[in-house]
């Protein structure tokens, strides 16, 4: 089934009687090329990737509960390009082409909104670090520009500009940023893939995975076991659980990171913006909700749900940057857990036993990543060498201390991301 | 989230620093190996996990903190000196 303007009209005016499913809902075959663990945004990428790119359509996503119920249906939607460091910046410079094209390829609305995104600084030396992204963002072939406070005020008059703490000097642009309807980039994906004939296998939880002389030969599931000559971990934050299955730990620990709408407002935050006193993002969402989010908890959680300091901490920040917000009602939080890692930034390799692959360590950087993740993670399935863009996502990066992408400059340790 | 430490008694979360995973210190000598675990390999647990919080505002203790990262339930509250864990590097 196409979507098409027409058939959006065609369908209104005949009571919407002619929309089917979406995928289909297939029993497990007892045996894949393919296995994909975990139906999220990157898994379901990873299956479209292999099928449209490489032609492996013999593939199973096997999810444990619904298609796009993990982080890729709660994030914050921003989707940009602004790295600074070799490794990540060109991983992501590629990930947003691939945005920019991903509506048309699976002629799938995703609401991809390129609104553009202000990351303000509020002294000298935030200004020098901004010039400095800014230049290796241009270097690397993407848009940055800085602006100067005036130039800001013209695009979001309704920032405090006077804070006393932190008063805004400028911001560094990415025009190309923006945001994406975070489920339709999963149904997206998933309807892509399954039209190729990937087996998208719902309520499907792996037990365990089953190795056979340092070769990887098949997963045990609650469905019974599924042979494959290759399984691909794509389980986000509970990565750790999945790869102790076949023996395996991994430099990661899994954190809540929290995530806040307010209820509908007209029209008023038409970009993405970030406060640098920390961590705060927000954008308002087509609904007219201002979605915001800061930092991690900063403690293990798999709850997927957060503690109120983190919640002051948050509001505190949004009002600091935008008080009018304090005139909204706050309408719902919730939780991810993320996938940290020391230095922050996310392993797409092989692991240690043949067959088996690893994509994960997307810390609270996932959604952004999705088409570049899945289409690199899909290449080295494929071809057993990684894609040129995210050559640099090693496991093995922690070991020997080389190639690590510490992009806060915090240091490449637990904890301080 | 509220933390009841062995000297100053049950405190708020924001009193608190949370290092990570307390672990066992590799002994000297140690190779690549065992530090690379001790410093970067997590097990990671989906339920009790024994971490170390310092307690930065309040009486300055390093704690070891048994916690259901589950549930956000805390366990056990201990003096880390007292544990016999050493901490990450």
């Amino acid at each position: 089934m196409r979507f098409s303007g027409w058939r959006v009209l065609k369908e209104g005016l005949t009571g919407n009687k002619g929309w089917g499913p979406q995928w289909r809902d297939p029993e497990p075959k007892r045996d894949y090329d393919v296995v994909i663990i975990g139906g999220g945004g990157h898994g379901l990428a990873t299956a479209y990737y292999l099928a449209a790119e490489h032609g492996i359509t013999n593939v199973a996503v096997l999810e444990k509960g619904y298609l796009g119920g993990g982080n890729v249906g709660r994030n914050t939607t921003i989707v940009r390009a602004n790295y600074y460091l070799p490794g990540n910046s060109e991983f992501y410079s590629h990930s947003l082409r691939l945005w920019e094209g991903l509506e048309q390829e699976l002629n799938y609305n995703a609401m991809m909104s390129q609104r553009g995104i202000l990351n303000l600084y509020h002294n000298d030396g935030q200004r020098d670090a901004a010039v400095r992204r800014g230049n290796s963002i241009i270097n690397q072939g993407d848009d940055a520009e800085l602006l100067n406070r005036d130039q800001v005020r013209a695009l979001a008059p309704y920032l405090n500009f006077d804070n006393n703490r932190f008063p805004i000097m400028g911001a560094l642009m990415q025009r190309r940023a923006g945001t994406a309807r975070h489920d339709a980039v999963a149904w997206g994906f998933a309807r892509g893939a399954d039209m190729r004939g990937v087996d998208l296998i719902q309520n499907c939880e792996v037990t365990g995975i089953d190795v056979e002389a340092g070769k990887v030969t098949g997963v045990q599931t609650s469905r019974g076991v599924i042979r494959a000559k290759k399984v691909a971990l794509a389980a986000a934050g509970r990565s750790g659980q999945v790869a102790a299955m076949a023996g395996l730990t991994l430099p990661i620990e899994s954190h809540v990171l929290q995530a806040f709408v307010s209820e509908g407002v007209k029209p008023l935050i038409d970009q993405v913006i970030t406060f640098a006193e920390g961590h705060l993002y927000i954008s308002q969402s087509d609904k007219g909700g201002l979605v915001f989010g800061s930092y991690l908890d900063f403690y293990s959680s798999y709850a997927a749900r957060g503690n109120l300091p983190m919640v002051e901490h948050t509001m505190e920040n949004c009002v600091a940057m935008v008080p009018a917000v304090s005139k909204a009602r706050l309408l719902r939080s919730w939780g991810g857990i993320m996938d940290m890692t020391p230095d922050g930034s996310p392993i797409i390799d092989h692991a240690p036993i043949d067959g088996l692959y690893l994509n994960c360590g997307w810390c609270y950087g996932g959604f952004k990543a999705t088409p570049g993740s899945g289409n690199a993670y899909a290449h080295l399935i494929a071809t057993d060498r990684p894609h040129g863009a995210a050559a640099w996502f090693k496991l093995d990066r922690f070991r020997s201390g080389y190639g690590l992408m510490d992009e806060e400059g915090t240091g490449a340790q637990h904890n301080l991301h | 989230m509220r933390i009841a430490c062995p000297i100053c008694g049950e405190r708020d979360r924001r009193e608190f620093y949370v290092k990570g995973a307390a672990l066992e210190r590799p002994v000297e000598g140690a190779g690549l190996e065992a530090w690379h675990a001790h410093v970067n390999l997590r097990a990671n647990p989906a339920g009790v996990i024994a971490e170390l919080w310092y307690h930065e505002m309040g009486c300055g203790s390093w704690l070891t903190v048994t916690r259901n990262t589950a549930t956000h339930e805390v366990l056990k509250v201990e003096l880390a000196s007292e544990s016999g864990l050493g901490g990450a590097a």
